[in-house]
Formats: C-alpha cells, structure tokens, sequence
C-alpha cells in the first residue's frame, strides 16, 4: 500500500486502532464518575429485569406446585393415603388451575411491554449521554480519535452496566417471588427442578438485558461516532 | 526548500447555504505559514475566521480550493489518515479548554499519546515531562475541576504538544481567561514556539496576542484583508501598552 509522502518527508499513516482494553478502561472511568447518572440507567434495566424474572419465576412454582398436586393425586388413586394438608392442596389447586394459567399469560405479555419501555429508556437516557459530551468527543476526535473508538466507549458502557444490572434485576426478581412462595407453599417446592430453573432464567435474564441495552444503544453510539470534531469548538452546547 | 511552509492553502472557499441564499464564509483565501511560525488569524465575529482556522485543522472541509500541511493535499485523506493527522501533526487548543471531565490532568495529557498507540508507560513520562514543562509538575492528578481557568489552559496546552506535532492550532486560546493569566498564557506559547520551534496558528480576538505574532492575517468578508509583519506594528503596541496602564 503506498502512503502519501510529502516533500518534506512527512508519512501520514492510517491512524492505528487502539486497544479494546484501552476502550473498557476509559468507559469504566466514565461510568464511575457519572455513578448516580449510570445508577439511574442501570435502574431502569434493573426493575424491567427483576418484573420479568419474577413473572417467571412464578411460573416455575406454578409449575412445581401442580408437579406435586398431581403426585398427590396419583397417590390417591394409587389408593393411598392423604394428610388433611394434602386434600386441601389438591381441591385448592382443582379451582385455581385454569385461572392460574391465564394470569400467567397476561403477566407473561406485561414483562415483555417492560422490557421494551425500559429499552426505550435506556435509548433515551443514552442519547442524553451522548449530548452531554457532545464536546468531549469531539475533543477526542480531535486528539485522533477514530470512529470506531468512540462506538466502543459507549457500547462497553451500557452494555456493561446491562449486565449488571439484569443479573441485579433477576436477584431481586427471585428473591421476591422466593420469599412469598416460601411463606405461602412451604419449602416443599424448592427442589431440584427450582434450583434447575433458577440457574436457566439467571442466565436467560442477564442475556436478555445485555442484548436490549446493546440494542438501544446503536443510534446512540451512532451519533456520538458520526459526530463531527468541529463540534468541540463549539461554546456551549 | 520544500519543507519552508507548513501550512499552505490555494483558493479556499468556504460556501454555506441558507434557504435559497448561499453564503461565502470563505471567498478564496490563499495563505502560506511559514514552519516556526507564530501566526494570528484576527478578524471580527463572522469574518470567516473560524472557518478558516476550521479548514487549517482539518476540522471542516472547503467547498473548493485545497489546504496542505506539509506538502499532503488534506482532501486526499481519508477518514483514519484524517484522524492520524489530527494524532500527530496538530495540536489543538480551544477557547473553553476542553479538558475531559473525568480525567486527571495526567491522563488528559496522556490521552493522545494512547491514541497514537505509545506505551502506557511512555505515555506518563511524557504526560509528566509535558506538564513540568507548562509548569504544573505538583498538580498531576488533579482533575480539571479542581484546578483554575489558566491552570486548565495549561493542561490543554501540554495536551497538545503530547505527540509532538509540528502546528499547534489555538482557537481564542485566552478567551476565557483575564488579563493577567491570558498574558501568561501567550507568554508560554510564545515560549514554546520559541524552543520547540512548533508552529502556531492562533485565532484570537485579544490584541495581546499582537506583541507576539510574527505575523497577524487580517481577515474580513471571507478575504484577506491584509497581512501584517510584527516589525510594521511596533508603534500601535505602544499605544496598546500605553491604554493598559491607564487601566
């Protein structure tokens, strides 16, 4: 590849991309700095997380109670006997089945609204990020900042703060449905399958919110990126 | 001798539309700078000055005409070339400082050398010989809130001059600041452009700047209006001296 020589000797080279460890280091800065800002932001993903976790963890109970009514169940026709506890189980659960399942559903669509109303929040809460260092970037840019760079500094962000706060999110989320469980069902239910079913929906639920605050940061870093160096010039914005 | 000018411009024209009305912020304005130059650009709001301190840096691109650093056509460059230019050729230093917030005054003196790829080790030793350099050995971890306008200024100047560049670009480097540190301010720029012999191009308002310029472009209407010699000023810095003691 040749490069423009000057008479004078001068090599301008293509500006070298930095380091990703460069880019965690000053977004993690940035994010210390701005800790209550980024708290607020990480709220928002962390109390769409924590409604989402709980709704189905609810449905994990749900599910390992009628799992135990239906063992009753097959006791009795098996022809064995029932304490009065398991009788009132099994009649309670007959009545509550269907309703059961129909409020799950709607509670199942009600999560998914959250999470995309806190998406649009996180957009809106990282677009006002980005204006407010309209001149900071810029000034990197003018220090020799490429593109990229500045995608970097604002994807690792969020989505760093998306992390940790969905796995935050998803622990007050279980610790809540547990709790009431626990004083309602007793700790018959926690067995095996909940612990099985915690674990996946741990990791459904941090995958979940890093994908969305990946996703609403796009236009945001977009514009940071395309944003001109002229821009640091300017006054105040 | 080719490398005699470091900044050359042909013919720039800067063009802005505004509904159905075109605007020429620059009317073909050809300037050569001279390497080691301390050169000011003065001229009142909307001149085109800005623009034209805009285009020099790389800023902003002329609708037509072309501008070299160096001998390199800057229209020729692209993005990452652009952003290696803006590494390692020139320095800018802005009105409002333009520090990072959220850095030391170490690490906003470091920062470009991280761009230009040194070691983070490199790095701070230049960052602290820089910084030395502008007089501010004792405040290197401060941040940029905590220290005062001038103190700022400085930190930003040692910022430029992180990669060695060979024009450092001050748009209103004193605008901001009184009377006193401004003057400090040009005292250390002057000084810098004195020893390390780097060019510098300064947009300014502040007659101040006049006693140091080697030259002073006027500009007016998007043209030149004319380009002074220090020594053809001599008697009106008197004057300029002479009101700032009534003061």
């Amino acid at each position: 590849m040749s490069e423009p020589v000057s008479a004078s000797g001068t090599v301008i080279r293509r500006q070298i991309k930095l380091p990703f460890t460069k880019a965690v280091e000053i977004s993690l800065k940035s994010i210390r700095i701005r800790f209550w800002r980024s708290m607020i932001t990480a709220a928002g993903i962390l109390l769409g997380i924590a409604f989402f976790a709980s709704v189905r963890m609810s449905a994990v109970f749900s599910h390992a109670q009628q799992t135990r009514v239906e063992e009753k169940r097959a006791t009795l026709a098996r022809g064995g006997k029932l304490s009065a506890e398991d009788v009132i189980l099994i009649n309670s659960a007959s009545a509550n089945a269907k309703e059961e399942a129909a409020a799950g559903t709607r509670l199942q669509w009600l999560s998914i609204m959250a999470l995309l109303v806190c998406t649009v929040g996180i957009t809106n809460s990282m677009l006002m990020s980005v204006t407010e260092r309209f001149k900071e970037i810029g000034t990197m840019k003018c220090l020799g900042a490429l593109d990229g760079f500045i995608v970097k500094l604002f994807f690792i962000e969020s989505c760093f703060l998306g992390f940790i706060a969905s796995v935050l999110g998803f622990v007050v989320g279980w610790l809540v449905i547990s709790l009431i469980r626990l004083a309602m069902d007793g700790i018959e239910v926690f067995g095996p399958y909940f612990w099985a079913q915690s674990l996946r929906l741990c990791g459904q639920s941090a995958a979940i919110g890093t994908v969305l605050t990946f996703l609403a940061t796009i236009f945001p870093a977009y514009r940071a990126a395309k944003m001109p160096p002229v821009a640091a010039l300017r006054a105040e914005v | 001798m080719a490398n005699e000018y470091v900044v050359r411009t042909k013919d720039l024209v800067k063009e802005y539309t505004m509904g159905d009305q075109t605007l020429k912020a620059l009317n073909g304005v050809s300037l050569d700078i001279y390497r080691g130059e301390y050169i000011s650009i003065m001229g009142p709001s909307g001149s085109g000055k800005s623009t034209l301190f805009n285009a020099v840096g790389g800023l902003d691109k002329p609708s037509s005409g072309s501008v070299f650093i160096n001998d390199v056509d800057m229209a020729q460059l692209d993005a990452q070339e652009l952003a290696y230019l803006r590494c390692h050729t020139i320095g800018y230093i802005f009105q409002t400082f333009n520090l990072i917030p959220v850095m030391t005054a170490l690490e906003n003196v470091t920062l470009p050398t991280v761009f230009a790829g040194m070691s983070t080790d490199e790095g701070v030793e230049r960052g602290i010989e820089l910084l030395e350099l502008v007089g501010l050995g004792g405040r290197l971890h401060h941040k940029p809130s905590e220290l005062s306008g001038g103190q700022q200024q400085r930190v930003a100047i040692a910022r430029s001059l992180a990669n060695n560049p060979s024009i450092i670009l001050a748009d209103e480097p004193t605008g901001n600041l009184d009377l006193n540190t401004g003057k400090e301010i040009i005292d250390l720029l002057k000084s810098l452009n004195k020893d390390q012999g780097v060019t510098i191009i300064s947009a300014t308002h502040d007659l101040k700047m006049l006693d140091v310029s080697d030259r002073i472009v006027w500009i007016r209407d998007g043209q030149i209006a004319k380009v002074e010699e220090r020594k053809d000023l001599d008697i009106r810095i008197g004057e300029m001296e002479g009101q700032e003691a009534l003061h």
